[in-house]
């Protein structure tokens, strides 16, 4: 259909489903960190502000998980209906912790939400502040599972391969905790945490162009300068250590992010380029000399290996990587550019003062979803043409299902997916366009939510 | 890793797997009948007290259909690799469904306009009837044989569709209705009470007629049903699930013209666990019938050992979760009791 195969269509209605699906857990894990370091500011000052922005954040929290709860529903079944193969052979390993997932975060965080959204006056600060904090932790260990899978796909350990093809786990330490956990792990950590502090930042610059004494938006704007300062640089460490991890273990990845074709010493770093796979050759580039192989290999001519060094039947598509990569790290040193700045203007008194900061903070809002979604876009992309990296070829790994089928259903998932998120997109819009002000009350205790769980807000109300 | 030598690790999933799926079907079963009912009650306050009366309970019991898809990869990933793909339109239009059904219900709270909330009316009415209708076709679809080779999924991509099949959507749409009757029956009262008592006559007669025709249609499917229903000793084994329906339609009855609450609900729900024993016997031990037995499908005992500490610590706290949150909404919903 219109030229496309069946794996073509598979992959990329995995692709728009999973894109549109992670950009709510990320939103989740960050800010429901935010909200337990509001919460525990204000019982630890007593200040009201941290209140009322907890209030203010907290409806935009409960929206954004419902959305993460609602576009998860279809990933639990797409590895099945597009994946068979793959389900079949590496589910024995990947499904147990899937399984994990659903069965601890997601019941821990269904069941411990609705105090954290209706119970502040039911049971008490103190009881209150730990429904909030194992909602926060639980967000992280939702993460954990999930990128716990993800790494195995990436660097696969602690399995032995059956003779029928079938992954069977030999240590569940060894697969959870496989070679680029510890860094992959961290690193979607981090780029959540970087994509709440824009947001937020975002809101409070608007809020601020508006009405510079707004003592809440100055509070948000202020926290999330500080996390830009603090969070960015350390995330760019995270993600050279990343790059040095990759380059050990999917070195062809690391090539295609540089679009080296020709392994090279004393390799150079492409700023710009068009990587044509067809020619093997990075057209209209701009380097610097000795670059890449001074941030690959800390040396001056360090050998870096090109994507020649593979059939071209292994190679990932480097021209998608290399555009992936390059916004990632191009919007990462952004964020670092304003954090440097919102320094330098807090030093100078003028932080609530800059138009300039305020318009480039609201224009950098996406910002951090944006480099997230580049970043697995990289790192997916980079892992073809392989499932389970190495052992598993995508093309091996489909259901077997004709084009017409999938091109229907992902036209199905385009259509509903626009309609549905993208009105609960206007609704998270429209709530970050209130200014905040004193008196927040917080998500409504007479409207059911999506996400507030088997003990939502009228179970309190009832139970009173 | 733990191994069990002692345990049949293949059956005990099988019966938790088979737990998760009944536990779904009951109690998202009555929710999506609500949704369903949209379609013949018109009324803004009464559309609010027929959702309000799930509000609390919904979400957990949809809860339990990710367990089951979560589940079956982990513990029957041959099972999940090859009921998939053969039911691939199916299971999308009913994850579709859900999705907006699952947003409807929100968002129609938060639509400022009367047509925005119309609109996600409709979204809620029509995706419960969707989900309901597409679950019916991958019950039938899954029932009436799969065709499996080398593993993987054999058939063609309408294969599911069958007259069979879409008896299974009907019946299951119309039983979740009389789920959703019934219980707004225990849960209401005054004329929308009265006006469930009315629906829940007729769907009943209609629930049981294609309760009939379904289960006499089962034998028919497969040699192996049959001998297993109608043979000796199965028959001893089979036979009471009949009487058992009867004896439930005659209490049933009896509790509506008495105007009883409860018990038209309880006996529906016992309608439906009845046919997925029914069920059960007709097709153990396939997991996906004709050929695929539970154990052929199982994961091997390392990743089936590993996810059973977990369900088994886990399980227990969901479910007395949930049975707390049930005791907590005993009782009569009111217009307005809980939402505006």
């Amino acid at each position: 259909m219109f030229g496309f195969d069946a794996l073509a269509l598979a992959r990329a209605q995995f692709a728009f489903t999973v894109m549109f699906h992670i950009v709510f857990p990320a939103l989740s894990i960050g800010l429901a960190s935010y909200l337990m370091v509001l919460e525990g500011l204000w019982l630890r000052t007593g200040r009201a502000v941290y209140i009322y922005l907890f209030r203010y954040w907290l409806k935009i929290f409960s929206l954004a998980f419902g959305m993460g709860v609602v576009s998860g529903l279809v990933m639990s079944y797409q590895f099945g209906t597009n994946w068979a193969v793959f389900s079949d052979k590496a589910g024995p390993i990947i499904g147990p912790l899937m399984g994990y997932e659903v069965l601890s975060a997601f019941f821990l965080e269904a069941g411990f939400l609705g105090i954290m959204l209706f119970g502040m006056n039911k049971v008490g600060r103190g009881l209150h502040f730990l429904a909030t904090c194992i909602v926060a932790f639980g967000t992280l260990f939702s993460a954990f599972w999930i990128l716990s899978v993800n790494s195995w796909m990436q660097t696969p350990d602690g399995f032995t391969l059956a003779a029928d093809g079938r992954f069977l786990p030999t240590s569940w330490m060894r697969i959870m905790f496989n070679p680029s956990f510890f860094v992959r792990f961290p690193h979607m950590v981090l780029a959540s945490y970087l994509s709440v502090a824009f947001l937020v930042g975002a809101t409070g610059a608007w809020h601020l162009l508006h009405d510079r004494q707004n003592p809440a938006a100055r509070m948000m704007f202020s926290m999330s300068m500080w996390m830009a300062a603090i969070v960015a640089p350390i995330q760019i460490g995270m993600g050279d250590l990343h790059g040095l991890n990759t380059l050990q273990y999917q070195p062809a990845k690391v090539a295609a992010m540089e679009g080296l074709f020709d392994t090279t010493r004393g390799a150079p770093l492409a700023l710009f380029g068009i990587p044509n796979m067809q020619t093997e050759h990075l057209d209209y580039a701009i380097e610097i000399p000795h670059a890449s192989s001074l941030i690959l290999r800390h040396e001056w001519n360090g050998e870096v290996q090109g994507l020649k060094a593979w059939p071209v039947a292994d190679r990932p598509n480097a021209l998608v990587v290399f555009w992936s990569f390059r916004v990632m790290v191009g919007l990462g040193f952004a964020m670092l550019s304003i954090g440097l700045a919102s320094l330098w203007l807090r030093h100078k008194r003028r932080l609530y003062d800059s138009r300039v900061l305020h318009w480039a903070v609201v224009a950098m809002g996406p910002s951090g979803l944006i480099a997230l979604l580049a970043g697995w876009v990289t790192t997916e992309v980079g892992r073809q043409p392989y499932t389970v990296f190495g052992l598993l070829r995508t093309a091996d790994s489909l259901s077997p299902i004709a084009a017409p089928g999938v091109a229907a259903s992902l036209a199905a998932f385009a259509v509903v997916y626009f309609l549905v998120f993208g009105s609960g997109v206007l609704f998270l819009l429209k709530l970050m366009a209130a200014p905040p002000h004193s008196g927040e009350t917080g998500p409504d205790p007479q409207m059911p939510a999506r996400s507030s769980g088997i003990m939502p807000g009228p179970v309190l109300v009832a139970g009173e | 890793m733990m191994t069990l030598p002692w345990l049949d690790l293949p059956m005990v999933w099988a019966g938790l797997i088979a737990v998760a799926v009944l536990a779904y079907v009951l109690l998202d079963g009555f929710d999506l009948g609500c949704g369903i009912l949209f379609a013949i009650e018109h009324h803004d306050e009464d559309r609010d007290v027929m959702v309000n009366s799930i509000a609390p309970v919904w979400d957990d019991n949809e809860t339990w259909l990710v367990l089951g898809g979560g589940g079956l990869l982990a513990v029957f990933p041959l099972a999940y690799a090859t009921i998939l793909p053969a039911l691939y339109p199916t299971m999308i239009g009913m994850l579709l469904a859900l999705v907006f059904r699952g947003v409807a219900f929100e968002f129609r709270f938060r639509a400022t306009t009367r047509g925005g909330r119309q609109a996600w009316d409709i979204a809620f009415g029509v995706g419960s009837t969707v989900a309901a209708f597409c679950q019916g076709l991958t019950l039938g679809g899954l029932v009436q044989g799969v065709k499996v080779v080398d593993r993987a999924y054999a058939g063609g991509w309408w294969d599911w569709l069958t007259g069979f099949s879409i008896l299974c959507g009907i019946a299951l749409v119309v039983g979740y209705a009389l789920l959703g009757a019934t219980w707004l029956i225990w849960r209401t009262e005054g004329e929308l009470q009265e006006r469930c008592r009315g629906y829940a006559r007729t769907l009943g007669g209609t629930t049981l007629g294609l309760i009939g025709v379904v289960s006499l249609w089962t034998p028919m499917l497969n040699p192996a049903f049959q001998a297993r229903w109608f043979g000796w000793p199965g028959i001893v084994l089979t036979s009471p699930v009949p009487v058992l329906v009867a004896l439930l339609a005659w209490r049933f009855w009896r509790g509506l013209k008495r105007r009883e609450e409860a018990s038209p609900f309880l006996c529906a729900l016992g309608w439906f666990v009845l046919c997925f024993v029914g069920l059960g016997i007709s097709i153990f031990p396939a997991i996906v019938p004709p050929s695929i037995t539970i154990w052929d499908a199982a994961a091997p005992p390392e990743s089936q050992a590993f996810l059973l500490v977990g369900a088994v610590v886990l399980v227990p706290m969901i479910l007395a979760y949930t049975g707390y949150a049930y005791w907590v909404f005993r009782g009569k919903v009111r217009p307005g009791a809980h939402y505006h």
